[in-house]
């Protein structure tokens, strides 16, 4: 099942720390902070309209680094970056799915 | 009561169609059969313990193309079916109905349990093999994945016989099948068998790439790594990154019927066109999943049989993994005439004939490898070399479709369907067919009949062309695929019954491989060396077939075709490199949790598609104790003693 005869399959090797106490701390916080913006600003109609909804779209995105950084420990994984590579295709493929899909669907506004 | 189970049998199961019926008898024969030859030889334990629970990726490979070929015997009798309802005009030996439900049944399974099944089956086979592993990344995961496809496989083709079969094309799409104008539960298990065996596609997807990037052989870097497996990477990351569109697609039209949801509806906000595009975002880089892995076979079989290395390593490895991505930029040119404007036509139009490059670059690579070889004409050789001009044929047939305004012209018509069956039977069938007589050898340990294969593969070769080019001329006459009869006034008879013909000539092709496999087995020629085609990768450095460790010590690996490059240096008179010592083998242990968790997953679909959630419940629960059980299983690996090893080893090289 693995290459070395002694190790216990691919697991091996690649525990390295994940993070420290702090750090799941500040990142807790700061997904919170980034959840509670949005809920407030929008519960209590603070802002409305387009200006809600870059509000919204600002928050999900940091949400989005936050949790990568912090919980998925992007930036401690060693060379060669799967992990980051992974990433970045799933991005512009996600991107491609979204964007692409308002584009082509976008004859629907106009017929 | 006895009137109640009547009503109820009567809606259950199929009635009404002689040809089912007769199917209904050949099935209950062929299970009794089964049941009686498993009895009578005692049988039962040893298929349990040696095959269904087995986690031993060559067993898994081996379970994978039993079932991949079934599907096929399926689909092609589906094929021929249709063929001969559509012999002459005005036939009636099919009724429309069933003529749709046909033509949606023969591309479900040519696709998804067909193709899907078959390349991963050569997956488990090569990979491992070739980069010089024990086994896949995740072994139990991997059982779990051929018996989640199986399952789902077997649940769409419970269909047939109870409930009635899909009849919403290959790709079901809405209004059609919506619950308004599809209520019968054919579109469920439609649904529920591609969910099912789709999660199987996205963790054999998973597990391969995983497998390759982790546990290659000491010193074998990326860019050394055999053609296959650059192919089976490229392939699998186009896997995780498109099967999860389709599960969410079809689990929204699930909910458009199971919950009266309005995704794909035409009233009420929603969209049918919405699902088009989203199910082609999967459709199309799923041509590209299964055609990648026949480029790879491709690559190996012609370096293999021209003695030659590869020509063009590196813009091989360029052109797989930029095909891999640039394949989720064409999908709109599956619906050009949707009318969404000529910007995206022509964005669709540019990608669609920008991944001709890559591919083109292939052939040529292809042909300057055979360019001067000493090229010896074996069966896989064969296959490979008709390969190349049907593919060019069916390559530049599709870039005449990616012109969008002439595709207003070409658009669902026979032509279309001559483009689609080029590709996918010149690329896709001809490179596994390659793949398995290349690999049997190294599967089974022994060689097949070359003189039944010639027959076979003349039968298919004459048989194709004689069915798919007429096709193309019928398109240009105004023919649309998925027409159930036509008149006499059209002008089309000749040209379909040459087409039938030609169909009939490649299901004789396709006898002669089954006879050529039993034969083969009756006059077995067993394959002592391992390595019967004078191989270059690491998988023809083993016994034939390969023991369970597969390799007794680790390889080590210096350059590309590490195996051939020794070989050389033996024959050069030079030391073989030193052996390390034997140690024992860690080995991951057989588990039954994967086929009884798919069992579970079966139950649940069933229950899903006849809306019993009484069934589906526990169906639902019985998958989670699967889940649970082994999370708390912690005995899953085992070690073979040297002893052991060297008892194998000295078996398997006697008569060397």
């Amino acid at each position: 099942m693995s290459q070395q005869p002694h190790s216990h399959g691919i697991n091996d090797g690649s525990h390295e720390s994940h993070g420290s106490l702090k750090s799941y701390i500040i990142g807790f916080v700061l997904s919170l902070v980034l959840t509670v913006i949005p809920l407030v600003a929008v519960l209590n109609d603070m802002v409305n309209g387009n200006a809600a909804l870059v509000v919204l779209l600002v928050t999900a995105v940091l949400q989005f680094i936050v949790q990568l950084v912090f919980f998925m420990h992007l930036r401690e994984e060693k060379k060669p970056r799967w992990n980051l590579m992974a990433l970045i295709l799933g991005i512009v493929i996600v991107l491609t799915i979204v964007l692409g899909s308002v584009w082509i669907m976008e004859y629907n506004n106009i017929v | 009561m006895l009137d109640r189970i009547k009503d109820f049998a009567s809606g259950f199961f199929v009635t009404g169609d002689p040809l089912i019926y007769g199917a209904d008898v050949a099935i209950v024969l062929t299970m009794i059969a089964v049941v009686a030859v498993l009895s009578y030889f005692k049988k039962w334990g040893w298929l349990w313990k040696e095959w269904l629970t087995s986690v031993d990726h060559k067993k898994i490979g081996i379970m994978y193309i039993i079932a991949a070929l079934l599907m096929l015997f399926r689909g092609g009798v589906d094929a021929l079916l249709m063929r001969t309802q559509l012999v002459m005009p005005d036939n009636d030996f099919l009724k429309p109905e069933h003529y749709n439900e046909i033509f949606t049944t023969h591309g479900v399974i040519m696709i998804l349990f067909m193709a899907m099944p078959l390349m991963f089956g050569l997956f488990n086979i090569a990979v491992p093999l070739q980069i010089g592993a024990r086994d896949v990344a995740f072994p139990f995961l991997n059982s779990l994945s051929f018996w989640l496809f199986f399952m789902g496989a077997m649940l769409f083709n419970l269909s047939f016989v109870i409930g009635g079969s899909p009849n919403g094309g290959w790709l079901a799409y809405p209004p059609l099948t919506e619950k308004m104008f599809s209520p019968g539960v054919g579109q469920d298990f439609y649904i529920w068998g591609i969910q099912i065996s789709g999660i199987g596609s996205l963790m054999t997807g998973i597990n391969f790439i995983i497998t390759i990037l982790k546990m290659r052989a000491p010193g074998m870097k990326l860019m050394k790594m055999p053609m296959f497996s650059w192919s089976v990477l490229a392939s699998s990351l186009t896997i995780i990154l498109a099967f999860p569109i389709l599960t969410v697609t079809l689990a929204l039209l699930f909910l458009d019927r199971f919950l009266g949801a309005h995704f794909f509806s035409l009233d009420a906000g929603g969209n049918p066109m919405m699902y088009i595009n989203l199910i082609w975002m999967w459709g199309h880089p799923e041509v590209y999943i299964v055609v990648l892995p026949a480029f790879g076979i491709f690559s190996e079989v012609v370096s293999t049989f021209s003695k030659k290395k590869l020509f063009g390593y590196k813009s091989m490895v360029f052109a797989l993994m930029s095909i891999s991505v640039v394949s989720f930029f064409t999908w709109a040119h599956h619906f050009f005439t949707m009318g969404s404007g000529a910007d995206v036509n022509a964005f669709f139009a540019v990608s669609t004939m920008i991944i001709a490059i890559p591919t083109g670059v292939k052939i040529f690579n292809w042909l300057l490898t055979m360019y001067k070889g000493k090229i010896s004409f074996k069966l896989p050789m064969l296959w490979t070399m008709a390969f190349i001009p049907c593919f060019v044929i069916g390559g530049m047939t599709g870039v005449l479709l990616s012109v969008a305004p002439a595709d207003f012209q070409f658009h669902n018509s026979y032509f279309l369907i001559a483009h689609f069956h080029q590709v996918l039977i010149g690329g896709v069938a001809f490179g596994y067919f390659a793949g398995l007589y290349y690999w049997w050898p190294k599967m089974f340990g022994f060689t097949l009949n070359e003189k039944l294969g010639k027959w076979a593969f003349w039968l298919w070769n004459i048989g194709f062309y004689v069915c798919f080019m007429p096709q193309y001329l019928l398109g240009l006459m105004g023919m649309t695929r998925r027409y159930s009869t036509y008149g006499w006034d059209t002008g089309w008879f000749g040209l379909n019954l040459v087409s039938t013909i030609g169909g009939f000539l490649m299901g004789i092709g396709f006898l002669f491989q089954v006879w050529q496999i039993l034969h083969s087995i009756r006059f077995m020629q067993k394959d002592k060396t391992g390595d019967p085609w004078d191989g270059r990768t690491l998988e023809w450095s083993i016994p034939s077939p390969a023991p369970m460790y597969n390799f007794a010590t680790e390889p080590r690996v210096g350059e590309v075709d590490d195996w051939w490059e020794e070989k050389q240096r033996l024959a050069a008179g030079q030391a073989p490199q030193p052996k390390p010592a034997l140690e024992p083998i860690h080995m991951p242990k057989n588990s039954g949790i994967p086929i009884i968790k798919a069992a579970c997953w079966f139950v649940a679909g069933f229950g899903f598609v006849f809306d019993w959630l009484w069934l589906a419940i526990p169906g639902l629960v019985g998958v989670a104790v699967c889940m649970l059980a082994h999370s708390f299983n912690y005995d899953t690996d085992y070690y073979i003693p040297v002893d052991e090893i060297k008892r194998t080893e000295a078996a398997a090289r006697r008569g060397v």
